[in-house]
């Protein structure tokens, strides 16, 4: 058996003193474990670091066998999300997502080109968190918890949208909604298709919504929190420390 | 083969870093052939070490004496701290003999994945010694991964408020490295990180 395909490294741990086990997610593949031979060599090292984007090799005798994985580097995302905060923040909380949601060996190709997605865009943290969002809002939908954004779920119509219904995941319009806004989530704007750049209250809102679906259905459903990463780049925009941090070095 | 001793003692010494269960019958093997040149010395070092290590309640190190022998010694800078991961990369810095400053041991780094939070890792002693007002600069030794870069990146967050200036090792084109053989990860890091000559 064996398979080759781009991937997105989402973790990989020391496994005994030379070797690692990876856990990379590829288009075609889903999200997808193999051993990494001499993967904590010093040469190796630089290739294995999560959030890179690799040409994976799987081989294995058996299909359910663990199998070893080799690959080649494509676009270094680690090095160059390591000098700033903020996106090695969103790297971290995408990754932990995927890593933690995604079921092994299924394919989720809609789910693989968001984070595809969010890796691209991660030299401008501001465009990487739009489509952490994004990413979150496909990823729900493909692990079959859809949020329906288009219409209002009282009056059924399509404009002036500004609320989500935490329980059922679908939008309420302003006016419908007024009554209940203290409990229902604030649906913001770029996620209307409003072309403007979002602001920190967007993102943050944004993420409370994807964040409040993925505690209760993807990780709830099997009785996991939300990885503390996701958890932490909420924290952190709400803290607005986000957009006016400095490069570390 | 031998008996039932020496076979845990076999196994104990396949449990170490670097040897697997050839290596180890092959050490045990010595040992025993010479019991007194070898076994003998080895047993009263390791229980001399075992009775006297502990862990310096100031950095982290490991040593017989706490505070440690480095944050006794008077000739290393007060000013400057260098912080780093482990005892293996504080030994490591400490084989180099560049570092003529104090250390501190996080005694592991952030982790998303592996659930390490800043609650798990060393801290409070290291903001002690911030909070005495004595310390100038931080160097951040950490790992160049990207927990070590979280690590980095929290640190220089929360160390922020006691006013001290904070450095991080660079990054680049190791000695001796040809250019050619670099990954693609190093060298944008070389390139970003390039100085004037």
């Amino acid at each position: 058996m064996d398979w080759e395909s781009p991937g997105i490294l989402l973790m990989a741990r020391p496994f005994g003193e030379a070797d690692l086990i990876a856990s990379a997610f590829t288009e075609a593949e889903g999200r997808h474990a193999g051993l990494v031979r001499h993967g904590q060599a010093r040469r190796h090292a630089p290739l294995w670091q999560a959030g890179n984007l690799l040409h994976l090799r799987w081989t294995a005798r058996l299909a359910d066998n663990l199998g070893v994985y080799s690959a080649e580097l494509a676009h270094p995302t680690a090095s160059l999300a390591m000098p700033s905060a903020g996106a090695l923040a969103v790297l971290n909380a995408a990754l932990s997502v995927a890593e933690g949601a995604l079921p092994e060996r299924t394919p989720h190709p809609r789910a693989f080109a968001g984070l595809l997605r969010v890796i691209a865009t991660l030299a401008e943290p501001a465009r990487a968190l739009t489509e952490l969002v994004w990413f979150e809002i496909v990823l729900l939908s493909e692990l079959g918890f859809g949020l329906d954004l288009t219409r209002c779920a009282v009056s059924g119509q399509t404009t002036d949208l500004a609320f989500v219904s935490p329980r059922s995941g679908r939008a309420v319009s302003a006016e419908a909604g007024a009554e209940w806004a203290a409990r229902l989530l604030p649906l913001p704007g770029f996620l209307r298709g409003a072309n403007a750049m979002p602001s920190e209250a967007d993102l943050a809102a944004g993420l409370r919504l994807t964040g409040h679906f993925l505690a209760r259905d993807a990780f709830g459903a099997s009785h996991r929190p939300l990885p503390a990463a996701r958890c932490a780049l909420y924290e952190r925009l709400a803290g607005t420390i986000f957009l006016d941090e400095t490069d570390h070095d | 083969m031998g008996g039932p001793e020496i076979e845990q003692l076999i196994g104990q010494f396949a449990r170490l870093p670097g040897l697997g269960p050839r290596s180890a019958r092959r050490a045990v093997l010595r040992l025993l052939q010479q019991p007194e040149a070898r076994l003998a010395p080895l047993i009263r070092a390791l229980e001399a070490a075992a009775k006297t290590t502990r862990v310096c309640g100031l950095c982290g190190n490991l040593d017989s004496v706490d505070p440690c022998s480095l944050c006794r010694d008077p000739r290393r800078e007060t000013g400057l701290i260098c912080v780093v991961e482990t005892v293996a990369d504080l030994w490591a810095l400490e084989r180099a003999g560049v570092h003529r400053g104090r250390y501190h041991v996080l005694g592991g780094v952030l982790s998303a994945l592996a659930g390490t939070t800043p609650e798990t890792l060393n801290l409070t002693p290291l903001l002690s010694r911030l909070s005495g007002g004595e310390v100038r600069e931080i160097v951040l030794a950490l790992p160049v991964t990207v927990d070590g870069a979280t690590t980095a990146h929290f640190l220089s967050e929360r160390l922020r408020e006691f006013g001290v200036v904070i450095t991080q090792l660079s990054q680049g084109v190791p000695m001796g490295g040809s250019l050619e053989t670099l990954d693609e990860g190093t060298l944008a890091a070389a390139l970003r990180t390039r100085r004037a000559v």
